[in-house]
């Protein structure tokens, strides 16, 4: 019984495609595999709208959508429905073909993405030796498509945000990507499916995930915050910014080309979040051995929409950076911590003993975190805080 | 030849002569970025899939932004507007090119001539990969590090100088 529904979604592919001949059966299940991911993440992103709209007026003191529907949870479908039928204006300046093409391709880069993602035990679409390597080549190319949004505009605006989106992203992307490199190094492999299968061991209940170790912590800590700057949310929304440069480089955009940016971006928080989850968090394995019942796909999205929840709460909270403070925080201080970090991997993987390599790489870790902070404080000269208008 | 070979060839001849032929910079530049995704396709066919992604993240994720990058800080992209796309000495640049591919032809058509021709294709995992490139190739390697340190460093010595002229 645990068995099936942990395993309900493969057997149900196995049963539809049992009705079709043999020579077609695999090609039909890519293709209902496919529809089922093109299908289950726009629900999900529309969940996530409303979930952030209501926890961010939470946040702020305010009731958030409550019009539509029983306490507003129709808001996504009111929202579909306004972005299809809303006219698409087109600047006559623009570039009319990369201005048409960059929302595609930024939406086809990122559910590409979700391709390798294990997200339940025998639930992955494509199982590839360097399926890692793969997510991370199709994160890249959406830096290309937000250049040809903002830049196909002819719009001052979108042209700052773009230029403003792809520094950061391209800054960004070092970090991210350096901060998985100590689980590759420990696990020995680029394949998600491997690096879930090393974490789902278990020692006295407790599940071997690689956030409970030092290097897997520092890396985690930095990986979110890698992810939350390349998926352009606040605080690193400065792309956007909708004080100062409206809303960046989809500035010229309207109806549903808008939704298709707003589609991508929830859709590149989901799979950077299921990244994350595969890397650090265990994938689809539960924390307790004594929960091990619950299916595995409940555990991957339960993660994930965590995962979301915790980006909504930080949006809510944190204001936005400035673009020196951002930049200075990717190089000066990321980076190198990262760097110490595959030190601190090295260092659990050679150090022979199980409390000796806690002590050693905690205090690697910790050494440099502390170091690094100070004298990076100490440039800022930072003072009493003085308001000019306020007071 | 396969009938996915002709179509990723084709995309890739495609994106390449359109980023010589067209009048636009910007859209020179993303041409270019669909060669290389062609190209990262075309690596992916012969099942090399770390060289494959490899491309796609350094080339299309990186490159085509600095190329893009280089064209919006250094001129405007809009003012190729007058005089043909051909250079006045294209006839001596397509010799060159003629000349360069015929060389590379010979010698890709003798390798395989030299070669035993092998059944199969060599399964070459990501793992073999970084086990060659960190023991039999470690001082290449290296030297490729040392190579780009330099010229990062280099870089930061070209951005600091007007820094300090101006102060």
């Amino acid at each position: 019984m645990i068995e099936k529904a942990d395993q309900i979604f493969v057997l149900l592919l196995h049963w539809l495609v049992g009705f079709l001949p043999e020579a077609w059966q695999h090609v039909a299940s890519v293709v209902v595999c496919v529809a089922v991911i093109v299908a289950v993440y726009p629900a999900l992103f529309a969940v996530a709208v409303l979930m952030e709209r209501k926890g961010l007026g939470r946040m702020q003191n305010r009731y958030g959508p409550n019009r539509v529907g029983p306490f507003g949870v129709l808001q996504p479908v009111a929202d579909g429905i306004k972005s299809l039928t809303k006219e698409d204006i087109v600047p006559r300046n623009a570039d009319a073909a990369v201005h048409f093409i960059a929302p595609l391709v930024l939406v086809v880069a990122v559910f590409m993405g979700l391709a390798v993602l294990p997200m339940g035990r025998n639930m992955v679409l494509v199982e590839m030796d360097a399926s890692l390597l793969f997510f991370f080549a199709m994160g890249a190319s959406t830096e290309l498509s937000v250049f040809m949004a903002g830049w196909s505009s002819r719009n001052k605006y979108s042209l700052l945000g773009a230029m403003r989106a792809v520094a950061q992203m391209i800054s960004y992307e070092v970090p991210l990507l350096l901060s998985t490199v100590g689980v590759v190094m420990i696990t020995g492999s680029l394949s998600l499916v491997d690096i879930v299968d090393a974490q789902t061991r278990y020692s006295w209940g407790l599940a071997h995930w690689n956030v409970f170790k030092p290097w897997g912590l520092a890396g985690f800590v930095m990986f979110v915050i890698a992810s939350m700057a390349e998926t352009n949310r606040s605080p690193f929304d400065l792309p956007e910014g909708e004080s100062e440069i409206i809303a960046g480089y989809f500035t010229e955009y309207s109806g549903f080309k808008f939704a298709l940016f707003f589609l991508g971006e929830y859709v590149g928080m989901f799979s950077i979040a299921g990244l994350g989850t595969t890397l650090f968090l265990g994938g689809w394995s539960s924390p307790l051995a004594a929960l091990s019942w619950i299916p595995s796909w409940i555990w991957f999205f339960a993660k994930v929409e965590l995962w979301i929840c915790f980006f909504i709460w930080v949006r809510g909270t944190l204001p936005r950076l400035r673009q020196d403070q951002l930049m200075n925080f990717a190089w000066k201080f990321l980076l190198p911590m990262t760097l110490v970090n595959l030190l601190v991997a090295a260092e659990w993987r050679f150090v022979e003993g199980v409390w000796l390599r806690w002590i050693v790489g905690m205090a690697i870790v910790a050494g440099a975190y502390v170091l690094m902070g100070r004298v990076g404080m100490r440039r800022e000269r930072l003072g009493p805080r003085s308001y000019r208008y306020a007071e | 030849m396969s009938i996915a070979f002709v179509v990723l060839a084709l995309l890739t001849l495609a994106g390449a002569m359109a980023a010589v032929t067209l009048r636009n910079l910007v859209h020179c530049a993303l041409a270019l970025a669909v060669a290389f995704a062609g190209l990262a396709l075309l690596f992916l066919q012969l099942d090399a899939q770390f060289v494959g992604f490899t491309q796609i993240l350094v080339y299309v994720g990186a490159v085509a932004i600095l190329v893009v990058f280089a064209i919006l800080l250094t001129r405007g992209a809009d003012d190729g507007k007058a005089g043909t796309v051909f250079s006045r000495t294209w006839l001596a640049g397509l010799g060159i090119a003629a000349a360069v591919f015929a060389l590379l032809g010979w010698a890709v058509l003798r390798s395989v001539r030299g070669l035993a021709q092998a059944a199969g294709t060599p399964a070459v995992t990501v793992e073999n990969i970084g086990q060659a490139l960190m023991s039999r190739y470690v001082l290449p390697l290296e030297i490729v590090a040392l190579l780009l340190t330099a010229a990062l460093v280099g870089a930061v010595i070209v951005a600091m100088y007007e820094k300090e002229g101006a102060r």
